[in-house]
């Protein structure tokens, strides 16, 4: 198993062989607030790396979700569907999006490291 | 312009809240706890509102008084009752909606609790009709802390004893180390509770005794879904200066005594639209599923033309569900009816709904 990346939209991403499995981030569950609705992509789609593949909702607003890297979407979380409170839960292990089959391992690279994101997400909410 | 702070902005701090500028102050959101727990503990348990942004106008005078303000608002003031409130508008002369509000018989005049957006200028609007002929107060001194739910009323007696013997819409004075309090029963959460009007420097003191007692700070997020759930409107959002209080579902607040004199402010208009009928109505609309339907959302029939377009929509947590209000052609607006939510581009089936969404709890005979 590849080590956890980063996006500067807030997703977590880990890489097992051609299978990546995507989430969002503690903090941008934080940000978020109790997290009422989410919205995953269609089953067998491809997406594009930085497009919308989803949505979560607050009480308060609607975020998209974006796609770290590009590829065909294989898996969905039906679990956070029906019950949306989990994600707050448990962002960023059970409370995953979905899983993509990889298009193009080198876009792992342009992604950040647990510590890069840190200090990234740090400096975004302040 | 500099954003302004309540009395209990300190306390605020100090419980975590995050803040954000509404109505020009700086207003707590909600707490560390977050909304949805807030929502839950203000209907299982007390929850504390900070509403001292909002107006507490003060008019004195007699009956000429009275007079004059039955030809700005559409009650029967006449028979209102020492301490007893009333909710209503302040319309324009085409019975558009200025505000809404809570007005409530005082000794030697009246208390008229406003919207912290619109409250300069129905001062202003106010003090133009009454020709400046009365004493007219604005009340910044004073602060006003709302506390709701089913604990609300052992909470506030064990501090001020006395408030369980009043009845929904209504209030007295009461003394409490000094301080001269107006405490009314009412509320906007479809909860049993209070809204207590104090000075500010008694505010904080005061709300922290609530906390003691077991009541936590609700944010502005939860005031939101409460409100939402109990179907009642938010100016600005339900109510604007194009929506007239028969459209808005509201002509249970409208004096039918009054109604048949006519001579208010938007008489005409309201007496037309009682008769005729009016185009568009204001419905309670429930999404299928889990949709989050939110303001200005297009509404559409089941042959695909846009019908009306949605107010507030959200999450309720007691619902367990979304909830949502709305503005729909008045030929759609019967309950069961299926209606289709534009969000995302898709078209998601709803249906129009009775309201509340969540059974309210008031108490309305305690003696």
């Amino acid at each position: 198993m590849s080590e956890v990346k980063f996006s500067k939209e807030h997703e977590w991403i880990i890489l097992e062989g051609e299978i990546a499995t995507i989430g969002i981030t503690k903090h941008a569950t934080e940000m978020l607030g109790d997290i009422v609705f989410a919205e995953l992509p269609e089953k067998g789609s491809n997406v594009e790396k930085d497009g919308t593949a989803g949505v979560v909702e607050s009480t308060k607003a609607a975020s998209d979700v974006y796609t770290p890297v590009s590829g065909e979407v294989i898996d969905l979380n039906q679990s956070i569907v029906d019950d949306p409170s989990k994600i707050n839960q448990d962002p960023e292990n059970s409370a995953w999006f979905f899983k993509l089959k990889i298009k193009d391992k080198s876009e792992m690279d342009t992604l950040m490291s647990k510590d890069e994101y840190d200090i990234f997400a740090k400096e975004s909410s302040a | 312009m500099d954003t302004k702070k309540t009395s209990l902005y300190q306390l605020h701090q100090d419980s975590k809240a995050k803040f954000v500028e509404f109505a020009g102050y700086q207003m707590p959101i909600q707490y560390s706890e977050g909304i949805v727990e807030e929502h839950r503990y203000t209907r299982n348990h007390s929850g504390i509102f900070d509403v001292s942004h909002m107006g507490q106008l003060f008019i004195y005078g007699q009956e000429d008084l009275v007079d004059d303000l039955e030809r700005i608002f559409p009650l029967d003031l006449k028979n209102l009752k020492l301490n007893h409130s009333k909710y209503s508008f302040l319309m324009s002369d085409n019975a558009g909606i200025y505000d809404d509000l809570i007005i409530t018989k005082i000794k030697d005049g009246f208390l008229i609790i406003l919207n912290a957006a619109c409250k300069e200028n129905d001062y202003k609007i106010l003090k133009e009709l009454l020709n400046d002929k009365y004493k007219m107060i604005l009340d910044e001194e004073r602060s006003l802390i709302a506390i709701q739910g089913p604990k609300s009323v052992e909470i506030l007696k064990s501090v001020i004893q006395g408030v369980e013997n009043l009845n929904f819409m209504s209030g007295n004075w009461f003394t409490l180390d000094d301080h001269n309090i107006y405490v009314t029963r009412s509320g906007y959460t479809g909860e049993d509770g209070f809204e207590v009007s104090l000075t500010n420097e008694f505010a904080d003191r005061f709300t922290r005794r609530l906390i003691d007692k077991g009541a936590k700070l609700i944010g502005l997020g939860a005031r939101d879904t409460l409100r939402l759930e109990a179907g009642l409107c938010l100016y600005g959002h339900e109510l604007s200066k194009d929506k007239t209080p028969v459209e808005a579902n509201l002509k249970w607040a409208i004096s039918k005594e009054r109604i048949l004199k006519g001579n208010f402010i938007g008489s005409d208009i309201i007496t037309k639209q009682l008769n005729h009928g009016v185009n568009k109505i204001r419905v309670g609309i429930k999404p299928e599923g889990r949709i989050i339907a939110r303001e200005k959302t297009k509404i559409y029939n089941e042959s695909n033309s846009e019908i009306g377009e949605i107010t507030s929509g959200t999450f309720g947590p007691s619902v367990n569900g979304p909830v949502a209000m709305g503005y729909v052609e008045n030929k759609f607006s019967k309950k069961d009816t299926k209606i289709f939510l534009e969000v995302r581009g898709k078209k998601h089936p709803a249906t129009i709904c009775g309201l509340p969404f969540y059974k309210k709890s008031y108490v309305k005979g305690v003696n």
